[in-house]
């Protein structure tokens, strides 16, 4: 094969280094250096790259300036709280530390083009300078002057710079209202199946075959790629789910050869570990303890997921529940479902229901104490006192974030709550405490 | 390489031919080199030299504002005139100029200070406290007075992004230069550069009623010939080339380059969205980039490809990266902006479309839990394809927070068309009409 990479002005050897380091990235990294052009030559004033998390903008940027030597400053928006940070790394990385002192203590752009100007008279460009920005979105987020002078820095400071923008985020939602100098755009499109399995199949543990960590990738791939394109977190789920792919060859019940087993063996661990770890509820570590009291105690399944260990008092529960009734019900079908004797209701007359307005799909409504209450005491099964305690127990379902408080705070005698939590999570809660919800919404009549 | 054998003749070597080639060019492309004559702008540059001319010789003061579209020129024009201007040798030695730039100079107080600076006063000026900036500014220009009689030299105030400088407290800088150059007291120049045609619907009644309302407008009326001919002698080499017969060689390739019948289409497609300078140095900027030893010419397919480049759907190309499941997710919303005409969405109504598909046809995707499906949903928040509805989305959860997508049904077609691997059930849902 012979060098993807090419470009004279630059030592061949150098060249190989990098094409080594970004497998599957070669036809950017050509782009990106043919318009770069020689170390020498003047580049475009500004060039903006996008594309999908973890599809190797920043890397291919870093490879290029760090393994061709080119001198290069990289700035990481989220770690630029203020302007000022950003003007002392760009003046650090070209010129050194008595260059970024210079800066007064709030700096303006005007300041930093003044001491760029100095400092790049007394110490000429040879070469091309860059900036790169990662995560250049922030930008949008602080001084509005503050990307169309990027962009337009070669002018301002008169130097050979150019700036180099990275972001997730296309090109359309930076424009500021009155246009600005446009980079040039370049695209870096995702890795495809066969180009993602040959970089994860390159961090293999050595004491496997190379053929049985790239049939494990297989898998891998084969569970996750509908819902996950991300190479980093791809790299994360493979690190984590290997030991228990290699249970069977460790125990001897399979050899390396033995694909259809294996596969058997892992993929309900796989399918288990969408719902939790690619969620990220549980840490890594987290989900080794319990996949190991999983094999302790194999007849009881237990629910992996956080959600479903919330404890509550007996009342809380039967609030919240009444809370969850009041939201997603019609006031008017309250009659119905809570009044015993409700005299005759005509079937057709209290079904009209419109199917476009299922309120599972509209949202909770807001409701009235005195509803809520009222609900409250209907489904309850044994005489409860309106006493202090309900009500301090409202406030503090409010404060779980499980109920939130629409109306305004000075509102004392009417406040009007929603009820913040999900079908599955009311399901279970009142599971609990034997009541059956579906039966009392309108929704699943 | 194929084309050693072309240089036998020549004074250089080919590859420092390509090197020379490339510093030219990008040097003309990327770093704004000035052009010996503004084309196309001469009455413009002749009228605004003049006027700048009559500040600096005879010491009459001015104001004017350059107006026209991003990348028309405007800089260029200007620059060219200070050129022009610098060569007499009485303006040489007289002229004083100030850069202002609206990017940079945010407010009016970093304005002084950089005027000061630029006027090389810091040392004058020292420690002095001023009332008011006007004094501040009378101060400054009292000093550049010559010793003899009351001439003082002129000072050219040249202000970029002049619609910038609007916006600044009170417009205290705009008045007082303007102030200074109604009344007859230190002779200058205001030149004010903006892209804004309704910029002086922007001054203040008594900044407005002080400038003089001159204008000059750059709106290019290009016609296409001249336009590719502008294409042509910005990809040529000058005479002055170390290698005539490269350079020969080279301008012929050019001019073969652009009677092109496919390169002519393209460049009337890239004419009819934007006559200007910029769009064409960039897309001239891809097309040399290629240029090397190996490739000693722009092909018109180069300029073919380097258009496509610059003409790309960014959101099309961003859709193509989504997972199968964020994609059914933006189908499903397609859909539902389709049934709702437009009316925002939340993530329970996708997710019972995405319900709905799965129960009827599907049989190549399993179902996903809520949560799955809730972090696809944020994802595609966070690459800014959905967006709020409203921005008091606070109190509401999140999965019933209304949402509008910001992708259209032209763009998920597209997409769809390139998707690599997409089952063809989940091509078929979002073709047909209804959800």
């Amino acid at each position: 094969m012979t060098a993807l990479l090419q470009h004279p002005g630059y030592e061949e050897e150098k060249l190989q280094r990098v094409a080594d380091q970004i497998p599957c990235r070669e036809v950017q990294a050509g782009t990106l250096l043919s318009l770069m052009g020689q170390p020498e030559q003047c580049s475009f004033p500004s060039i903006f790259i996008y594309g999908h998390r973890a599809t190797g903008k920043s890397h291919v940027m870093n490879v290029l300036l760090k393994e061709l030597e080119l001198p290069h400053a990289t700035v990481s928006c989220v770690e630029c709280v203020s302007v000022a940070l950003l003007f002392e790394q760009v003046l650090l990385s070209f010129f050194g530390g008595d260059s970024a002192s210079q800066l007064p203590r709030s700096p303006s752009l005007s300041d930093f083009v003044r001491i760029y100007r100095q400092q790049c008279s007394q110490s000429a460009a040879k070469q091309t300078r860059y900036i790169v920005m990662e995560k250049a979105e922030l930008l949008r987020d602080t001084d509005a002057n503050l990307l169309p002078a990027l962009l337009r820095l070669r002018e301002l400071v008169e130097d050979n710079v150019s700036v180099i923008l990275l972001s997730e985020i296309v090109w359309d939602k930076f424009r500021p209202n009155t246009g600005c100098f446009e980079p040039i755009l370049l695209h870096f499109p995702d890795y495809s199946k066969g180009e993602l399995h040959q970089v994860l199949s390159q961090d293999r543990h050595p004491s496997y075959s190379a053929e049985f960590y790239s049939s494990y990738i297989n898998i891998l791939l084969g569970v996750f790629y509908s819902v996950c394109r991300d190479l980093r977190e791809l790299r994360h789920l493979a690190a984590l789910n290997f030991s228990k792919f290699c249970e069977p060859l460790e125990e001897g019940k399979a050899k390396e050869s033995d694909t259809h087993k294996l596969w058997k063996n892992i993929e309900p661990h796989l399918k288990k570990a969408m719902q939790t770890v690619y969620l990220r509820e549980v840490s890594s570590l987290q989900w080794e303890q319990m996949q190991e009291m999983e094999e302790q105690e194999t007849k009881t399944m237990r629910g992996l997921s956080a959600h479903t260990h919330v404890e509550l008092p007996y009342y809380s529960k039967f609030l919240l529940i009444a809370a969850y009734l009041a939201s997603y019900n019609p006031a008017r079908t309250d009659k119905r479902f809570f009044v015993k004797h409700h005299g005759k209701i005509r079937k057709t007359n209290f079904l009209k229901k419109n199917e476009k307005t299922s309120n599972h799909l509209l949202g909770p409504k807001p409701f009235a104490l005195d509803r809520l209450l009222a609900i409250f005491y209907s489904v309850v099964d044994s005489r409860v006192a309106p006493t202090a305690s309900i009500f301090s127990q409202i406030s503090s379902l409010v404060t779980l974030q499980l109920l939130s408080q629409v109306s305004h705070d000075d509102q004392l005698d009417a406040p009007k709550y929603k009820c913040a939590v999900s079908m599955d999570f009311i399901c279970a809660i009142s599971r609990t405490v034997n009541f059956d919800i579906v039966k009392y919404l309108y929704d699943f009549l | 390489m194929m084309s050693k054998r072309k240089v036998k003749d020549a004074h250089l070597p080919v590859g420092e031919c390509f090197t020379e080639l490339q510093r030219i060019l990008r040097e003309r492309l990327c770093h704004q080199q000035l052009p010996d004559k503004p084309v196309g702008l001469e009455a413009q540059h002749k009228n605004l030299l003049e006027l700048l001319k009559r500040t600096a010789v005879h010491g009459e003061s001015n104001s004017v504002l350059i107006v026209g579209p991003r990348g028309a020129g405007k800089t260029m024009l200007l620059k060219c005139v200070l050129r022009d201007l610098l060569e007499e040798k009485e303006v040489h030695k007289n002229l004083l100029q100030v850069h202002l730039n609206g990017l940079l100079q945010t407010d009016d107080r970093i304005a002084l200070k950089e005027i000061t600076r630029q006027l090389h006063l810091e040392n004058v000026v020292g420690d002095k406290v001023f009332g008011s900036f006007a004094e501040n500014l009378a101060f400054l220009l009292e000093a550049l007075k010559k010793g003899d009689r009351s001439s003082s030299l002129p000072v050219l105030f040249i202000l970029d992004e002049f619609d910038l400088f609007a916006h600044h407290k009170n417009q205290t800088l705009l008045y007082n230069l303007l102030d200074v150059s109604q009344s007859a007291q230190s002779p200058i120049a205001v030149v004010g550069i903006t892209c804004r045609l309704d910029v002086l619907e922007l001054l203040e009644k008594r900044v407005k009623s002080r400038f003089s309302h001159r204008q000059i407008h750059l709106l290019s009326s290009l016609a296409f010939e001249e336009y590719v001919e502008r294409v042509r002698t910005q990809l040529s080499l000058p005479d002055d080339f170390p290698d005539g017969k490269f350079a020969e060689d080279w301008n012929d390739s050019i001019k073969t380059l652009c009677e092109d019948k496919s390169v002519e289409d393209v460049l009337q497609r890239h004419f009819n969205s934007s006559k200007d300078f910029r769009s064409m140095q960039m897309l001239l900027m891809l097309c040399l980039s290629r240029v090397s030893v190996a490739k000693p010419a722009i092909k018109p397919a180069d300029l073919l490809e380097a258009s496509r480049l610059c003409f790309a759907d960014a959101k099309a190309n961003m859709l193509h990266g989504l997972s199968i499941l964020e994609l059914c997710l933006i189908i499903a919303m397609k859909h539902l902006n389709d049934v709702y005409e437009g009316e925002p969405f939340n993530l329970q109504m996708v997710h019972n479309e995405f319900k709905k598909f799965l129960q009827r046809k599907s049989n190549s995707m399993y179902k996903f839990e809520q949560p799955v499906i809730m972090k696809a949903f944020e994802h595609l928040q966070q690459l800014e394809l959905i967006r709020p509805a409203d921005s008091s989305a606070a109190k509401t959860q999140r999965e019933y927070q209304l949402m509008r997508l910001m992708v259209d049904n032209s763009q998920i077609m597209e997409a769809m068309q390139k998707y690599p691997q997409c089952p063809t059930d989940v091509k078929q849902w979002a073709m047909s009409a209804f959800g």
